[in-house]
């Protein structure tokens, strides 16, 4: 099993709630797509070819300084729970961890370079994907740094760029800039009072687009969404991420008014649910990971409206990570059960919240 | 104005769109409206990828048949890209251009990229100029397409002078 704790910063430095806005905002992560020239997409790749791919990236993340302390991964010489591992981690997506295919085996030289803040996943759907990923909601942070590490590795390998096109990408919905911008919010206030239909449907709108915790086909879980850009053509990559900044601040905005209207309207029930989340989560014995990811984001609220003092916001961000499947898994050191996953998972709560006092 | 879809009978309707926060505006005979009518430009702002694919098939007047059009450096054929979304290699955004470009700019409200301009490594000089030089072309082709000849005009004095 590999040792997240020899990874930079465990691969996970953005959960210490250090960033603007952490008790709505948890992490904004930024991903720039690159193919390098010479080479076919992943798709039409043989084995041969991303073995090339990996091998010149390889060589240029040596070279290049602002990789100077990242860690290689090969995905195919992983076990499927260190795959998993790092996918619960938001360092690899399920398509590179191979969590959805059957027999889950990762395609030929598919890797993840991991340093803090910014990664590079090699062989993805794009030869490339720079990932960089801070706390809280800060997208100038995190594209400074990602566009140190592209800039170094764009002068170490030739990408695939097009006068018209911008960066030539597998799926044209990436070509351009090739920027992703995600920002992972907490909107609690906004599904309680039942605005957030409207919300989101504005969203659509304005040319941003919504999705769960985990990324594309991820579903909802616990009030957490991802808000990012939908186009990444036609506009430079400055105004991508001003526009996306400009409407997350505005959600932030519309959530802080509906948990004041939720205070001045509903008090005692809010006091109440925030509460019984924390009681439950204090002294369950079994917790499924939909209940669990449910009652933190109740506890989170009573955190953010000042109900409930003495827990951090860093101690939440850590439960999110620490009570999923493989990372159960890890901490027992054997695969789980359901009932023992379960029971894994209440335990590891326990811990977690016990030793902080409220 | 010629029709943006046939390319063959003139243009009577003006259809613009506002996807997101970007207004694309098509240019369309009578035929071709009628064939797309309201319904078809809904549903293609709805899932914009799969639906422009399949509009593909029935808007195509290229002569050479779009299915077998196929990439010299990777082999991949626009069918491929159809059947599964994503295109085999770089070459293949030269080599399937015209389709892109209009596909593109349905998803993405343009075509033209103004984000960062990439310089390969060691070919800073030569790239520049051949950057510059596919520009300027691309901004005569609006001009003609626009109906704005004195920039045409203009636009082709540079590009002899680069060439």
């Amino acid at each position: 099993m590999i040792d997240l704790s020899l990874l930079p910063d465990g691969g996970v430095a953005w959960l210490d709630a250090s960033g603007p806005n952490p008790h709505i905002v948890l992490s904004t992560r930024i991903r720039l797509a690159r193919n390098v020239v010479g080479h076919p997409f992943s798709l039409r790749a043989t084995d041969a070819d991303r073995a090339a791919v990996l091998a010149r990236v390889s060589d240029a993340a040596a070279e290049c300084g602002e990789l100077r302390g990242a860690q290689l991964l090969r995905l195919d010489e992983l076990t499927r729970l260190d795959r998993q591992l790092l996918h619960e981690r938001h360092l690899v997506s399920k398509e590179l961890a191979a969590l959805d295919r059957e027999p889950s085996e990762a395609r030929k030289a598919s890797a993840v370079l991991i340093d803090s803040p910014a990664g590079v996943m090699v062989n993805e759907e794009d030869h490339l994907r720079l990932q960089a990923m801070v706390s809280g909601f800060a997208l100038e942070d995190a594209y400074t740094a990602l566009e140190s590490v592209d800039t170094e590795l764009g002068q170490l390998l030739p990408f695939a760029f097009h006068p018209e096109f911008g960066y030539l990408t597998s799926c044209p919905t990436n070509a351009g800039t090739g920027l992703r911008a995600s920002v992972l919010i907490h909107l609690p206030g906004l599904v309680l009072t039942k605005e957030i239909g409207k919300v989101l449907q504005g969203l659509t709108q304005v040319g941003l687009t919504f999705r769960g915790l985990y990324g594309e086909g991820s579903e909802v879980v616990g009030n957490f969404f991802q808000l990012s850009n939908q186009t990444t053509l036609g506009k430079a990559e400055g105004e991508l991420l001003d526009h996306l900044g400009r409407i997350v601040r505005q959600v932030i905005e519309y959530e802080e008014q509906a948990r004041d209207v939720l205070l001045k309207t509903a008090a005692g029930t809010v006091d109440d649910k925030v509460w019984r989340a924390y009681g439950l989560l204090r002294y369950a014995r079994s917790l499924s990971f939909e209940e669990t990811m449910n009652l933190l984001s109740g506890v989170r609220l009573g955190v953010g409206l000042n109900l409930i003092t003495g827990l951090s916001v860093y101690t939440l961000n850590k439960l999110l990570i620490h009570t999923q499947p493989a990372h159960l898994a890890a901490l027992e050191g054997r695969p789980l059960s359901d009932t023992e996953e379960r029971a894994s998972r209440a335990s590891c709560v326990r811990r977690l919240l016990g030793a902080e006092t409220t | 104005m010629r029709c943006d879809n046939c390319k063959e009978r003139d243009a009577v309707i003006n259809l613009t769109q506002v996807e997101h926060d970007t207004k694309v505006t098509l240019h369309l005979c009578e035929q071709c409206a009628q064939e797309k009518g309201i319904e078809t430009g809904t549903t293609v702002l709805k899932t914009p990828l799969g639906k422009f694919l399949s509009a593909m098939e029935k808007s195509t007047t290229l002569p050479v048949p779009a299915d077998t059009l196929r990439c010299p450096a990777c082999g991949a054929t626009l069918r491929d890209f159809r059947d599964t979304g994503r295109l085999g290699c770089a070459d293949c955004y030269q080599a399937f251009g015209d389709h892109l470009r209009d596909l593109l700019r349905r998803l993405h409200g343009s075509s033209q990229h103004v984000g960062e301009r990439y310089l390969p490594p060691g070919a800073a000089g030569e790239a520049n100029a051949a950057s510059q030089l596919l520009d300027l072309r691309d901004q005569l082709r609006r001009a003609v397409e626009s109906e704005n000849f004195e920039l045409a005009a203009e636009l082709r004095d540079q590009i002899r002078v680069l060439e």
